[in-house]
Order: structure tokens, then sequence, then C-alpha cells
């Protein structure tokens, strides 16, 4: 499913909000994601799971074209956990041969 | 810091696109639901920008009860991954420079 598709799927699942006000409802709704976890703020979502940061601490790297060594500096990189329904549902799904 | 939650994305939706407070509710749950249903029909989710959930199949493989020491095999699973985008990607490593 990609974004386009979402939008879609939930305009056909509701009558009072058009195409247009979805589609700016969920970009607005990712925009906000993104948003939270650029400042280091955590996401909570009940039933589905977190986002999170994980540090990477800094080490030094290669230049794979020339193999020059570089410094490269700590950073933050988003880590996703899925909550337990949601792992619980996705598993059950292989169960029943999904 | 709070983390940033189902009640605080609807508010937005209220405050700043005029929705009314059930349907930025309603828009917020369906959002949610229709990653999480795409992901228990084993399709993966690619929202461009954000990030991508895909799933992965694992295999039996051995594994120990860290408290007891036992050896118990962890079963066969189908697990949820997320690949963030090159987008999110580059703006949380600018938060690196706020140190950890």
């Amino acid at each position: 499913m990609t974004k386009s598709e979402l939008i879609e799927n939930i305009a056909a699942q509701q009558t009072q909000l058009s195409i247009k006000d979805v589609e700016l409802s969920v970009k607005t709704i990712i925009d906000m994601m993104t948003q939270s976890l650029s400042s280091g703020e955590r996401i909570e979502i009940r039933g589905f799971g977190s986002f999170s940061l994980h540090y990477r601490a800094p080490r030094t790297g290669r230049n794979p074209k020339t193999g020059d060594q570089v410094q490269l500096t700590g950073k933050y990189v988003p880590h996703f956990k899925p909550g337990k329904d949601l792992r619980e549902q996705v598993d059950e799904s292989r169960e029943n041969g999904n | 810091m709070g983390a940033l939650t189902k009640a605080a994305i609807a508010e937005k939706l209220f405050d700043e696109l005029g929705l009314n407070k059930r349907e930025a509710k309603e828009i917020v749950e369906m959002f949610f639901g229709e990653v999480r249903q795409s992901l228990i029909n084993n399709d993966q989710v690619k929202l461009s920008g954000f990030g991508n959930f895909g799933l992965r199949d694992k295999k039996e493989r051995p594994g120990r009860n860290p408290k007891t020491g036992e050896d118990i095999p962890i079963s066969a699973r189908r697990v949820v991954t997320f690949r963030p985008g090159q987008k999110l990607k580059a703006k949380v490593e600018d938060y690196a420079g706020t140190k950890p």
C-alpha cells in the first residue's frame, strides 16, 4: 500500500470529508510524526507501536570508492517497535496461511 | 518531554485543518487502522518521505530463557520491520548535533 492508496482507502470509508481533506489530513499526520522525531520526541500509538530514536556512536568508516578512512560523528536513527496488538495480529496472519 | 499520541495528532487536525473533533479522531484511527490492516494482509506499506513498513517471516531458532538459562526454541513467526526513508533519516540525523 502506498500513501495514495492509503488516502483512497480512508476516503472510501467515510462520507463527510472530501478526498482533498483526507489527503491533507494524511500529509499532516505524516508531517507531525516526522517533526516529532526530528525534535527528539517519541511517538506512542496505542495498539500500533512506538517510534523512538536510537543513538549510533561515532565510528571510523571508509569511503567505499577510495578506501580512505573517514571519521563519522555520532547520529540518531529512527526506530519502530510494533505494539503487542500489531505483533500478535501480524503473527496470527502467518499462522492462518496468509 | 511527552510523546506524540493519537490524541495530540487529532487535536492538531482540529486546530489546523478545521475538521470537527469526531472527524479528526476518526481520521487518526483510520490512518493507523489501514496501515495495520495492510500489514495483517502481508502487504508492505510505503509512506514516501517517512518510511516503509515491511514483513519478515522468521524460522524457528534456538533460544534460552535469560532468567533460568533453560533452552527453549523461539518459534517461527512473522514480524513487522520499519525502514525510515531518506527524508526522515536526514531530519533525525540533524538532531544528533544536540547530544545524546
